[in-house]
């Protein structure tokens, strides 16, 4: 087996994966917290991914932390399964610049590129959510272009609006809701990253997907908007 | 069943907010658990209304509210003294008591702790949002409760009084020794980084919340090596941010985090901590993680027998 188990707290147990962060890794993770999942072990309250990492929160009197150990251990995990498991591509338009993405300007001037290879080599690999946090919703996602890495705003905004594309180092996102950051906005998606109204599926992401920004004018992000506000819009799956 | 007024809010103390025992099941997507800081004091106080130990309550911080009863209402102050009275005379805390339409429930001198829990016998009318009636402004679940807001409820049949004796009852101090289980990440700290960190007493900063206590070193401060990988962090989390002053994160801290962390506070001490305050004074020392689970089993079986006692009074 190659992870390890150590206790964080009294009610939390950390699965320490040994290798590299890769897609591979992420898959493994994904399979890991699945099976853990499957279990249905009585006192596990939530199971929560991380880059090299699983979390499992528990209640200590329903489980302890030597049974529980022992239960995960009894885990296979090779990934191998994964073949088969469908992985889900979400395509996230994007209207990049002018009002909508401010830094866009910076991005380009600090990697000496010009404003349109800026937003084809955004565009260009498909992102893997390899895990949420930071707020609800919010994806970190690997690998951006090094050509476009750009280091944080020295002086954060007050406020950036849901639904802001960023870059900051080596790192891209998406700001799920309206938040202060300091990241360099170059464009917006008319998507809900979150909506409480949905009961059934309040987040449009879940770690282990893949995203693909698609590039749109500002007329389709005013129909894309108002087809999501409305209801009406289905966003794309493969 | 129509909800009643319950109060009307005249004062709204600096900080008070729904709060149940927290929003789990959504750290996958990054939502924060928040909920009651003192899980303690918050499920005694639903358990002597004869609520479900879950069961929303007002959460207040130092200086309380001001709250206009409106319908006969049982009601149960746990937590922080801060000196709970009804028309100018004090009432016990730890303890259920009947209130009138017309009494005014109030707050006086802090006396000890931080945070008191308002039940009421039934349920406030607070929406379930991802399953929990806890606030977290941060995140966009509810506001703080304002001068001038109406609370809404569904007021339970009237039931026995009934409290807690004063052996049971938490003496909150303004210097607490807490236990530890070390890591995550042990890799990050040299031994003597750890032996400083065991043999220091800190302060803790005016600028806490229920995020995070930062804390303030008395001599030095705590040495990291190297990067960590973000991983889930856990209530009671000391995490060692670069400028070596530890931060112990709270009810709202966020799902994840960056920086190497050298312990974790035991569940049953935490309420020690959501009871002190800005400038009190906490030294940590290590226990083992089955020494740290009997006392968690020891303080739920507590709220167990508890529970029981109230299901049979009735």
């Amino acid at each position: 087996m190659d992870f390890s188990i150590k206790p964080v707290g009294d009610r939390a147990v950390k699965v320490q994966f040994q290798q590299e962060v890769t897609p591979q890794l992420n898959m493994k993770i994904k399979s890991f917290c699945k099976k853990i999942t499957g279990l249905n072990i009585e006192g596990v309250v939530e199971v929560v991914p991380a880059f090299n990492s699983v979390t499992i929160y528990y209640q200590p009197f329903r489980e302890t932390y030597l049974d529980l150990c022992q239960k995960m251990n009894s885990l296979s995990v090779d990934g191998s399964e994964n073949e088969f498991e469908e992985q889900r591509l979400i395509k996230v338009p994007v209207v990049y610049g002018g009002e909508y993405g401010p830094d866009l300007q910076r991005v380009a001037k600090y990697n000496q590129l010009s404003l349109e290879q800026v937003i084809k080599l955004h565009q260009k690999p498909d992102y893997l959510i390899y895990m949420l946090g930071f707020l609800p919703g919010f994806p970190y996602l690997g690998e951006l272009n090094a050509d476009l890495a750009t280091p944080r705003m020295e002086n954060p905004r007050k406020s950036v609006s849901a639904g802001s594309v960023g870059i900051a180092h080596k790192q891209t996102g998406i700001y799920p809701v309206e938040s202060p950051g300091g990241w360099n906005i170059i464009g917006k998606t008319p998507l809900q990253l979150v909506d409480l109204a949905n009961e059934r599926h309040p987040f449009l992401f879940e770690a282990g997907d893949l995203v693909r920004f698609c590039e749109i004018s500002e007329t389709e992000f005013l129909e894309i908007e108002e087809a999501v506000v409305s209801g009406k819009y289905v966003v794309e799956i493969e | 069943m129509k909800s009643q007024l319950i109060f009307n809010v005249n004062k709204a103390g600096v900080y008070t907010t729904f709060q149940d025992m927290g929003r789990y099941g959504y750290q996958r997507f990054g939502v924060p658990v928040s909920g009651a800081m003192d899980t303690f004091a918050f499920q005694v106080a639903n358990i002597l209304v004869g609520n479900q130990r879950n069961e929303g309550c007002l959460e207040v911080t130092l200086i309380g509210p001001e709250l206009e009863v409106k319908c006969p209402v049982t009601v149960a102050i746990t937590g922080a003294n801060l000196q709970p009275q009804v028309n100018g005379e004090i009432i016990p805390m730890w303890q259920s008591i009947h209130l009138q339409p017309g009494d005014i429930l109030h707050f006086g001198r802090h006396q000890s702790g931080v945070r008191a829990y308002i039940a009421i016998g039934g349920a406030f009318d607070c929406p379930l949002m991802l399953g929990s009636k806890s606030t977290d402004i941060k995140s966009g679940f509810g506001k703080l409760i304002e001068k001038e807001d109406t609370i809404y409820g569904y007021p339970a049949q009237k039931k026995k009084r009934f409290g807690l004796s004063g052996q049971s009852i938490p003496i909150y101090d303004k210097s607490i020794d807490v236990a530890v289980i070390e890591g995550p990440h042990q890799e990050n700290f040299t031994q003597k980084a750890r032996e400083s960190f065991f043999n220091s007493f800190f302060t803790v900063d005016t600028n806490s919340n229920r995020m995070g206590y930062r804390l303030k070193a008395e001599n030095g401060s705590i040495e990291t090596i190297g990067d960590v990988w973000s991983d889930a962090i856990p209530f009671g989390s000391i995490q060692i941010p670069p400028n070596g002053q530890p931060i112990i994160l709270m009810a709202d801290r966020q799902t994840t985090g960056g920086y190497p962390r050298i312990g974790t506070v035991v569940s049953s001490d935490l309420a020690k901590i959501a009871q002190l305050p800005p400038q009190g004074k906490i030294c940590f020392h290590p226990i083992s993680i089955e020494e740290a689970q009997d006392r968690a089993v020891e303080m739920e079986l507590f709220l167990w027998c508890l529970e029981k006692f109230r299901q049979d009074l009735n």
